[in-house]
Parts: structure tokens; sequence; C-alpha cells
């Protein structure tokens, strides 16, 4: 059995430093305000698909992306 | 002749035959930005009002609990348009492939307008580092657009590499100064006669993307010059119809310029002929 881990991350989301709880990249769009919108991830670069996100882990001076469709030329 | 009768005209269609890209047959060939607009609104309008069939859109950071994307998308879907997702802002091929990946899931498009930008004054593109990205971006099933500039032999490698449409520069973005090179761009064109060449950024004036269409390029692809006119919309409908008239010209086949002048009226049965030249004053 493992134990819950209720240890806070430091990250970078957005360019924006961050405090989370969340272990995966999933739990961190949910916890970010993202559930259920539609946007896309990268996790220190590299692109995350939002079917991989529940799978993917966090650590301590991760950078992640989450992006939207936006006014472009 | 009955002065009341219609004059006659043509029955046969002029308008100028779809553009096509990647298989697929779009309509218009104009090919316009969604940025700069003064609001979603005239945005949307000005969009209609093109009758532009492919719009560009960019992938921006998400605000924290905000909406702000999820907003746009659903005005962009809700245009009668296919949408390409650009990489702007990118610097190296690592970003550039990155942000296509996540357009592609984001935007549910294969289609990928390449920028990698080279350096900020001129927001010229990074030849190498588009080669680069381009050639990663075709294996992993993309379909690419790439803004480059003019230069002949990065065309003849992003062919290589897997582009059937390329995207050289007018001149840089944002500048509205129209066919900087225009030789270049003619070479261009003829060098690759049946691949589709798109003219992409720093085009003013409908004037100027008329000239790109009479050079036989496809397509016209330009944002700032609606967006920031006095009246985008207005402004739409000119370069939509610059672009046809620049498009249907180049189907009739222009004429060549020529040294010297040519009376356009017949020169036989000139009256006074048989008089005197007038005497020097």
């Amino acid at each position: 059995m493992t134990a819950i881990d209720t240890r806070r991350r430091s990250l970078t989301v957005n360019g924006t430093p961050v405090r989370a709880v969340a272990a995966t990249l999933a739990a961190l769009v949910a916890e970010q305000g993202f559930a259920g919108v539609k946007v896309a991830t990268a996790l220190n670069g590299t692109f995350v698909p939002e079917r991989l996100r529940a799978e993917t882990p966090l650590a301590d001076g991760d950078r992640i992306e989450i992006l939207s469709a936006r006014q472009g030329g | 002749m009955n002065q009341n009768e219609p004059l006659h005209v043509p029955e046969h269609d002029t308008a100028p035959a779809p553009l096509t890209v990647y298989g697929e047959r779009i309509a218009s060939r104009l090919l316009l930005g969604t940025a700069r607009y003064p609001s979603p609104q005239v945005m949307s309008d000005a969009v209609r009002a093109s009758g532009a069939g492919i719009v560009t859109v960019s992938l921006r950071r998400e605000q924290a609990r905000g909406r702000t994307g999820a907003r746009f998308l659903d005005l962009v879907s809700a245009l009668p348009v296919r949408l390409l997702p650009n990489t702007a802002g990118c610097r190296t091929p690592r970003e550039a492939i990155t942000t296509a990946e996540m357009a592609r899931e984001l935007l549910e498009t294969d289609w990928i307008k390449l920028e990698v930008i080279a350096n900020d004054d001129t927001l010229q593109p990074d030849l190498i580092g588009l080669v680069e990205a381009a050639t990663e971006l075709v294996q992993r099933g993309f379909k690419v657009f790439p803004y480059m500039t003019e230069d002949l032999s990065i065309a003849e490698r992003l062919v290589a590499a897997g582009c059937r449409v390329l995207m050289p520069w007018g001149s840089p973005i944002g500048t509205g100064r129209g066919l900087a090179n225009p030789e270049a761009l003619k070479t261009l064109r003829a060098y690759f006669p049946d691949l589709p060449l798109v003219i992409d950024a720093g085009i003013g004036a409908p004037s100027h993307a008329a000239t790109a269409m009479e050079m036989g390029y496809d397509a016209v692809l330009l944002n700032t010059a609606v967006a920031r006119a006095q009246d985008p919309v207005r402004m739409a409908t000119a370069f939509a119809a610059a672009i046809a008239a620049g498009r249907t010209a180049f189907d009739a086949g222009l004429i060549e310029p020529s040294d010297r002048a040519r009376p356009s009226t017949p020169v036989a049965g000139t009256p006074f002929f048989d008089l005197d030249p007038p005497a020097p004053p």
C-alpha cells in the first residue's frame, strides 16, 4: 500500500513559482483550475499528451507549461 | 441596338480556382491572422468579410482559473474556416516542435505554421533551425507551412524535408512594407512552378497583395494590414478583392513590359499621314 503523498512540490507553472500538492501532471492541471478546460501541457519543454498526464509524476524543480489557443498571425 | 437592353455579361465563372494545400481545396487565396484587432467581434467580422478559408492562431499560457483561451477557441471555431496554428515566438527547433505537438492536440489539426525566430528586431526566421524543425515535424506526421525568407537553397531543403507548401516573407512581420525583394520572389516562383507558395508577412496594402498574386503566388497570408486599419472589416473586403483580381490577372496572362512605346490605336488609316511632320519649335 502506498502512503498518500501530501508533500508540496516547488514547481514553475507558466513561468510562475508554485507550491503544489499535486503529485501528477493531471492533478496539477486540476489544482490550477483547469479541470474540464481544453489546454495542452508540456513538462520541462517536452509535450505531454492529455492521456499521459495522470501517469506523469511531478518532482521539485519541474517546469510546466499549460497553454490554450489565442490570437495569432 | 436597343439602348434599353442590358449589356452582355459573360456567363462563364471568372472567379479564380481554389487554392490546394496538402490535398485540401480552399476557396479563398487569402489567409488571415487573428491578432491585433480592436475587439474579438471586429476580428470575427473581418474574417467573414475577407472570405478567408484559413486563419492563423497561436498558443499562449492560459491564465490560472481563466477561460480566455476557451472563449477565443469558441469564437474562432464558429467561423467557417480551417485553423492554422503557429509557433510564433519560438526561438529554437525544440520549442517549435513542442508547441506544434501541443497545437495538434489542442486544435485537432496536423497543420502547423512553423516559425523559428532568429532575431527580435527583424523577427526574421532562423533558417537553419527552420529546416531542422521542419524535418522532425514532417517525420512526426505534421503538414508543415514554413515561414521563411525568399532563400532558394533553404526552400530546396524544406521541400526535401517534406514541406509541400512554402511561405516566404514579403518583408519583416508587421512592417507593411510589401514585397521587399520582388526579383528573388519571382525566382522562387519560377523555380517551383507547381509548389503552393504563399507570401507571408510584410503586406501593408491591397496593392502589395495583388502584386504577389500577379507574380503567380498561390496565396497571401496577412494580419496587421487588416487588423490595424481604421476599419478592419472594410479593409478585409479590399484585400479579398485585390487578391482575387491579382489571381485572375495571373490566370489571364499579363503582357510583358516593353522598353519602347507602341501605339494601341491602329496606325493604318491614320488621317493627315501624308502631311509634312510639324517643324520643331
